[in-house]
């Protein structure tokens, strides 16, 4: 298994790197942290005719706070984001989900814009992208855009980034005052792709009724699912067990996965259920104490 | 560009050579350098045999291309005794039989030199999610996770 031949070619600026691609079309691809697509060349599964390493750039690497958002380099290795004290404060969601990514090894290679773009249907950080409302930037030779969760992720390892766009960075909202969050998946081994993973947030007034909740799944689908009945039914509860039976429920019924060799679809479905509520007792508790 | 031109160091002892691009650097070593102490077992990047040290921090050498490490820090499993001095963790491994076949060892060590590095009083548990990515298909790992807490406490302040 050794990869087949290509140009290899390693700009150090952003603007560089778009003129390449521009220029070559659809016969280069970019590499990020090679976590995906090497193993995807090695196997020759993907013949590009050129690479446009992005490990030079340093520009695309870096987490910053701005505008009560958290912005994240496409570069940025996941080890980085994991160790981050500032991701930590600012999205805990995002910590909580690191750890759930492959294996140190692969995190210190791996970079959070490479898994988005890769858009593998069972990774864990578009289902947290999606349930934070987050964005992502592409950048081309031609024009920026800003795209949510929704219109990023078209389907199974496809996006809507065309062939010279480039993924530059994440933005997530800061979380409200009183929310908690959770990131919640099984796996058959630590550091396997999810068979089911669930991202949840919930909000609490000061009376510690909910007033917002967001709930988004990985492994059900071609792309990460937002289950907005779930949250709805949120809204104006306490968060009681019968309250989280019942978003389990509507999660459950929101997805409609595939089964293979891991797991039967049937399952699936009973597993996004059964994390649905894990991750919102979870987020529940922790809006609980953030707001003591 | 198909061929380039790298400077490396490997194990504190510096290199030059020409490359073509996609050789990755696990290949690199071994056929260009002669170091084939760093083992391939799947060349995808699940079995963890190849996991080297890139300044410092363990990676999967299949998953790398040698172009992609011109100027970088290399450490391999030939780098970790002192001559004929084996490593705190080497020895304990030898010790407490953490080692049959021997194919998966290479990225074991190096797997967890870094890890103790990091967090030089680990649990079991943590030892073992350490590990989580490195495939052994002889000892069952329990000899492995005895070895590791082990040269631990016989090191307490690795730096």
């Amino acid at each position: 298994m050794k990869p087949p031949p290509f140009e290899y070619l390693a700009p150090t600026t952003l603007d560089e790197a778009l003129a390449l691609l521009a220029d070559l079309g659809d016969g280069a691809r970019p590499l990020a942290g090679g976590q995906s697509l090497v193993p995807l060349l090695n196997f020759r599964l993907v013949r590009p005719r050129h690479l446009v390493d992005l490990n030079e750039i340093t520009e695309l690497a870096g987490i910053r706070e701005h505008d009560g958002r958290l912005v994240i380099g496409a570069m940025t290795r996941q080890r980085a984001v994991e160790q981050s004290a500032v991701v930590r404060r600012r999205c805990p969601l995002l910590a909580d989900a690191m750890p759930h990514i492959g294996h140190v090894p692969i995190r210190n290679r791996g970079t959070v814009g490479g898994s988005l773009a890769h858009a593998d249907p069972a990774a864990e950080l578009p289902a947290v992208v999606a349930a934070l409302g987050g964005e992502v930037v592409l950048r081309s030779a031609r024009r920026a855009r800003v795209l949510g969760a929704d219109d990023f992720f078209v389907s199974y390892l496809t996006t809507a980034a065309e062939p010279d766009e480039l993924l530059v960075e994440i933005r997530l909202p800061s979380a409200p005052p009183r929310t908690g969050t959770a990131f919640v998946e099984l796996s058959r081994r630590h550091g396997d792709f999810a068979l089911v993973g669930v991202a949840a947030t919930v909000t609490l007034d000061e009376g510690a009724a909910c007033t917002a909740a967001s709930v988004a799944l990985t492994g059900v689908g071609p792309t990460p699912v937002v289950a907005r009945d779930a949250a709805r039914v949120l809204v104006g509860t306490r968060l009681s067990a019968p309250d989280l039976e019942e978003a389990a429920r509507r999660a459950s019924e929101a997805v409609t996965p595939d089964g293979d060799l891991h797991a039967s679809a049937d399952y699936r479905r009973h597993l996004a259920g059964v994390l649905t509520r894990r991750s919102l007792a979870r987020a529940a508790a922790r809006a609980g104490e953030a707001g003591r | 560009m198909t061929e380039r031109t790298i400077r490396v160091t490997v194990n504190g002892r510096p290199y030059e050579r020409t490359v073509d691009v996609r050789t990755t650097l696990a290949d690199f070593l071994r056929d260009h350098l002669d170091l084939t102490g760093t083992h391939l077992g799947c060349e995808h990047g699940v079995c963890g045999a190849c996991t080297v040290e890139l300044d410092g921090a363990a990676v999967r050498s299949c998953l790398l291309f040698a172009a992609q490490v011109d100027g970088r820090r290399i450490g391999t499993v030939e780098g970790l005794a002192d001559g004929e001095t084996l490593s705190p963790l080497q020895e304990a491994f030898r010790e407490h039989h953490g080692l049959q076949c021997g194919f998966c060892t290479p990225g074991f060590l190096i797997t967890l030199t870094c890890f103790l590095r990091e967090c030089p009083d680990p649990s079991e548990t943590q030892v073992r999610e350490a590990i989580a990515g490195n495939l052994c298909r002889c000892t069952g790992y329990k000899n492995i996770v005895a070895a590791a807490l082990a040269a631990a406490q016989r090191t307490p302040t690795r730096s």
